[in-house]
């Protein structure tokens, strides 16, 4: 449609705007409709050559020899790589740098990369690649959590806390035991949330070119573009400023592209060896070796209930959760901490513990998908909810609707809550549903059910610590009116280039066709830390949004000074410069340039975004804050056939507080997709291991990576979905706006889990929810026993010492009261782990600080 | 490895096009690689998920899955043939304005799908758009936006002065309990 403009009413145009807040074509529209937006498997150049990937057919095996004779003869094969070449570890974060370009000595998972051939021919890199003999020594296989906590020995990774453990944290807010002590009922629920996978439709593709002075340019699917060029320089060990990283528009990312990658390396490498640009591009089966997805999560929930009539309250919870991370790091510790850093923004709660544990195994390593390590404990938290109100005999929109968390408060972990919209979007579906009236109601085989969400708007800590901005634009405009942005934002389909144009063009009331924009380009672009954790609108647009006021107030001198218009008087809308008092008194927005370009000379503005420090100051805070969160709410209508189990969404209500629709119909894009993608992974989509029969090995290998066997919902699955966007404008967003990529996924899962319950009274208490697991509820049914399925309990773990940290409430500073100096904190853990009770900490700490002060005398 | 090479004439978007190229190869690797036409995409390799689609003879074929040698002859469409001139084709307009392309990854192969259906059904039901799209997967829209830009482009190649109502691009109405 014609990008809508309309005549802004002086006096106060900045109340008005004309762009913001509408629906206009999104800037990449044209390109992705006429197949000429460039992907990275799209790229060509002159004497471009092939790479593959020779990748382990076991899962965990140290390397005893290489056979390259074979492969060497075959017609066209230029090189081969292994370990050996690119040995320098690498990881995406400071704490886990624990993979390698090409494996060194051992093999993790069935996928791991070896040997890298480059060949003239794809088809001769592939005929190559067979042909390398690769002599193992397997060892013992890890194939799960328990796995991997009752089995120290064969340790996957040389490092982390302990055995197969790579990490475990121990978190308690404010007095737990004294919350619980308080409650009326204790409720305890045990959760599986099985992982899955992003399938972006693009395979990973990467082209590195060789150029001159030792320089390489890297063309990559990547969300992450500084992240890479980070790896890349610590790799390869030249200059950052010898190496370009190009991030092309990625074909989906959801997460799946945010970590460097080993063939991303690889490809650099081949391309300085040879001297020639080297493609490679990843077929389908190695993209679920590349995975990154949704940790398999085992969590056990605890919460004290207190009812004061019709009024519920939390009065502490306990979550503790245990992670299948896979063969490596990736985002994993962050992943661990998010398991449970989110519980407390959506409900009171004025005490609160997490503990977390992430293993190894011998599988491809999981990380960062949608949601983050949220969907798992917010499923969980949902489906309990779901059940205390069923218990208690409240409707569950009553019951959450009188626990929210209030907006601008601090939470009992130390999360600054900005603007809360989470009231407004369950009454939104609540109402639009007719929840209240239908609910518990329907004939058998018929149900409703209701889940909350919160996420991030960008996660408040970049991934390695420094000062630096965290996002970064810059403009050059000139006397030819166009206003080329800078910025090294990643496209992955969301919509941010969409986004930094439009905030721009309002700013400087010109048309999206006066914008050129510039950006995911290392060389070129100013820093942004890429596409993950919900973070561009706010952070890129908030940087777009000061580089284009400074740009603004340059024209504004100018214009006033040239027409003798007091400069506040003046509007910028319509692509003119014109007094508000007297809109046909100014210039067109081009000489209004030109008189800036005369008065200033060459014109350039920049804009930086650091977001505001949290108030946490403890071990792990920083994971969870965020300068806004957004909320959602779900109601899901389900049909279930009891002889069957088969069922399915009938219809989904979705309300997203947004803050504010830069552009609602790319918003609208957003929720369904996200609502899209949850009902995936309730429905179906899980990526899950076998092992081979023992005489084809007996390796763990992927159930079925591929996209016949792994199954996603098409066309025919997708219910009807009434969407509800809320506007509750966060005063730290551009123009209010918060995110809207992620949290919409949120609610769903849980949502049919309730939903599921109410049709056919089961409870199924993980994810995904098949028909057999529905059968087994009602055959328990049948038989007298709980009508559930799930996981039956939750591992013994010693978590070792908790971290104490009073909460706000409390009086507390932000900081926990038994975490200073490493020397003494290791000292005061007692040998069986057990917590010490707080008075124990607090002479500890009384001690410490003596200490410390006479060392200092 | 067989190295046999194929020398072909192909009609792509109305264009001869002359072709070497190793028999083996699929349509998909050679409109790709030896003719340039990088619109037409691939995800899988084994025919599932739709990316790879393209016209023949007007009818949607899977070009992953057949070799270039036996379409000689047969008029093949892909998405760069959709434009008349500089001038979007309605599906390709719809689905810019709605969002229906967000990575645009799938588009391509979606698009040639729906102008097949549009072809031989100008007046499709939400129901017949599904079942018609149903062999092309989308990661990112959510499918609704699609549906909506096929039924939008339709109306307009029938040539009727309608658009979407209003909850298309701003979302639904909220009911009466969500008014502040």
């Amino acid at each position: 449609m014609a990008e809508p403009l309309r005549k802004p009413e002086p006096p106060e145009p900045a109340r008005d705007t004309h762009l913001i807040g509408k629906p206009f074509r999104r800037v990449d529209g044209r390109a992705k409709v006429t197949g000429t937006t460039k992907f990275a498997d799209d790229l060509a150049f002159a004497r471009m050559v092939y790479v593959r990937l020779v990748r382990s057919t076991v899962p965990h095996a140290l390397i005893r020899g290489i056979d390259f004779s074979e492969a060497a003869k075959v017609d066209g094969v230029l090189g081969f790589l292994t370990g050996k070449d690119v040995p320098e570890p690498f990881g995406i974060l400071p704490v886990s740098q624990d993979e390698h370009a090409l494996c060194l000595d051992k093999v993790r998972f069935v996928g791991d990369p070896v040997v890298a051939v480059a060949a003239v021919t794809e088809d001769a890199a592939y005929e190559a690649a067979w042909k390398v003999k690769v002599d193992y020594e397997p060892l013992a296989t890890i194939s799960g959590i328990e796995e991997a906590l009752a089995t120290p020995e064969p340790r996957i990774q040389d490092y982390g806390d302990h055995g197969n453990v790579h990490k475990q944290v121990s978190m308690t807010f404010g007095d737990v035991e004294k919350g619980l002590a308080a409650a009326d009922e204790i409720f305890e629920d045990v959760f599986f949330y099985e992982g899955n996978t992003h399938l972006p439709m693009e395979q990973h593709a990467t082209v590195a070119v060789p150029e001159d002075f030792e320089r390489v340019t890297v063309y990559s699917s990547t969300q992450t573009p500084h992240y890479l060029h980070r790896a890349l320089t610590k790799v390869l060990g030249i200059s950052a400023s010898r190496i370009r990283v190009v991030a092309c528009s990625n074909g989906g990312g959801f997460g799946g592209k945010s970590d460097p990658f080993n063939h991303e390396i690889v490809a650099a490498k081949m391309a300085l060896k040879l001297g020639r640009p080297v493609k490679i591009t990843l077929t389908r089966e190695e993209v679920f070796y590349c995975h990154r997805g949704r940790h398999p999560v085992l969590m056990q929930m605890t919460t004290g209930i207190k009812k004061d009539g019709d009024r519920v309250s939390i009065t502490a919870q306990r979550l503790r959760t245990a992670l299948d991370g896979g063969a490596y790091g990736s985002y994993g510790v962050a992943s661990t901490y998010y398991t449970g850093a989110l519980q407390t923004v959506t409900y009171k709660m004025p005490a609160y513990e997490f503990q977390g544990v992430r293993t190894f195994t011998n599988k491809p390593p999981c990380g960062p998908k949608r949601g983050h390590g949220t969907p798992q404990p917010r499923f969980g938290f949902e489906v309990h909810l779901d059940k205390i109100a069923v218990k208690l005999g409240i409707d569950p929109a009553d019951l959450r609707l009188g626990m929210l968390a209030e907006p601008d408060t601090v939470t009992a972990n130390w999360l600054r809550i900005g603007t809360m919209g989470l009231k407004r979007c369950i009454e939104a579906v609540v109402g639009g549903s007719g929840f209240r009236e239908r609910w518990g109601k329907l004939p058998e085989g018929r149900g409703l059910g209701l889940a909350c969400g919160s996420y991030l708007c960008g996660a408040g800590l970049p991934i390695y610590w420094n000062h630096m901005p965290q996002s970064g634009v810059q403009l050059k405009l000139d006397r030819s009116g166009c206003v080329a942005v800078f910025c090294g934002e990643a496209e992955i389909g969301q919509g941010s280039d969409s986004v930094l144009a439009a905030v721009v063009a309002e700013v400087l009331g010109i048309s999206l066709g006066d914008i050129r924009l510039c950006v995911a380009d290392t060389d070129l672009t100013p820093v942004d830390l890429g596409s993950y954790s919900s973070r561009v609108t706010l952070m890129v647009g908030n940087a777009a949004l000061q580089a284009a006021e400074r740009a603004r107030e340059m024209i504004a001198q100018a214009v006033s000074q040239q027409l003798e218009i007091p400069q506040n008087r003046l509007v910028f809308a319509e692509r003119r410069v014109f007094d508000a008092a007297d809109p046909d008194k100014g210039l067109s927005f081009q000489d209004a340039v030109i008189a800036a370009e005369a008065r200033f000379g060459t014109l350039g503005t920049t804009g930086s975004y650091i977001p505001p420090r949290s108030p946490g100051r403890y071990r792990g805070a920083g994971v969870g804050p965020s300068p806004a969160y957004s909320y959602s709410a779900s109601v899901v209508e389900v049909e279930v056939d009891p002889a069957t189990g088969l069922w399915n969404p009938v219809h989904v209500w979705i309300a997203h507080d947004v803050g504010k629709c830069i552009n609602p119909v790319l918003v609208m894009g957003q929720v369904e997709g996200s609502v899209y993608m949850g009902l995936g992974e309730v429905m179906m989509e899980e990526q899950v291991f076998r092992r081979l029969p023992r005489h084809l090995s007996g390796a763990l290998v992927h159930k079925f990576p591929s996209v016949l066997e792994y199954k996603s919902p098409t066309f025919e699955d997708m219910p009807p979905v009434t969407t509800y966007l809320i506007e509750e404008p966060d005063p730290q967003g551009p123009f209010g706006a918060k995110e809207v990529g992620q949290g919409p996924l949120l609610p769903i899962m849980p949502a049919v889990a309730n939903a599921i319950h109410d049709a056919v009274g089961v409870r199924v208490d993980q994810v995904p929810i098949h028909p057999h697991m529905i059968l087994k509820g009602l055959q328990a049914k049948a038989q007298g026993a709980p009508a559930r399925f799930g996981p039956k309990a939750f591992p013994e773990i010693d978590f070792g010492e908790t971290l104490l940290v009073p909460t706000p409430d409390e009086g507390g500073d932000g900081t926990a009261i038994n975490d200073y100096r490493e020397k003494l904190r290791s000292g005061m853990r007692s040998s069986a782990g057990t917590m010490m009770t707080r008075e124990e900490a607090l002479q500890k700490k009384r001690l410490a600080a003596l200490t410390t002060d006479l060392k200092g005398a | 490895m067989n190295d046999d090479v194929t020398f072909l004439k192909l009609r792509i978007n109305g264009e001869p096009r002359a072709v070497v190229f190793p028999a083996h190869h699929t349509l998909l690797e050679v409109l790709r690689e030896e003719c340039g036409l990088t619109g037409t995409k691939h995800g899988c390799e084994l025919g599932e998920c739709g990316t790879c689609t393209v016209l023949v003879d007007g009818r949607p074929v899977l070009s992953c899955l057949v070799l270039a040698a036996e379409v000689a002859g047969r008029a093949i469409e892909t998405v760069e043939g959709m434009q008349d001139g500089n001038d979007l084709h309605p599906l390709q307009a719809t689905f810019a304005d709605l969002g229906a392309a967000q990575c645009g990854y799938c588009t391509p192969g979606i698009l040639m799908t729906a102008k097949a259906l549009l072809a031989e059904n100008p007046r499709p039901t939400e129901a017949e758009i599904r079942a018609a799209l149903a062999g092309t997967l989308c990661r990112c829209t959510g499918y609704h936006k699609i549906i909506q830009g096929v039924e939008w482009a339709a109306a307009r190649i029938r040539g009727e002065n309608w658009t979407p109502p209003d909850e298309v691009f701003y979302g639904d109405r909220l009911p009466e309990e969500a008014e502040p």
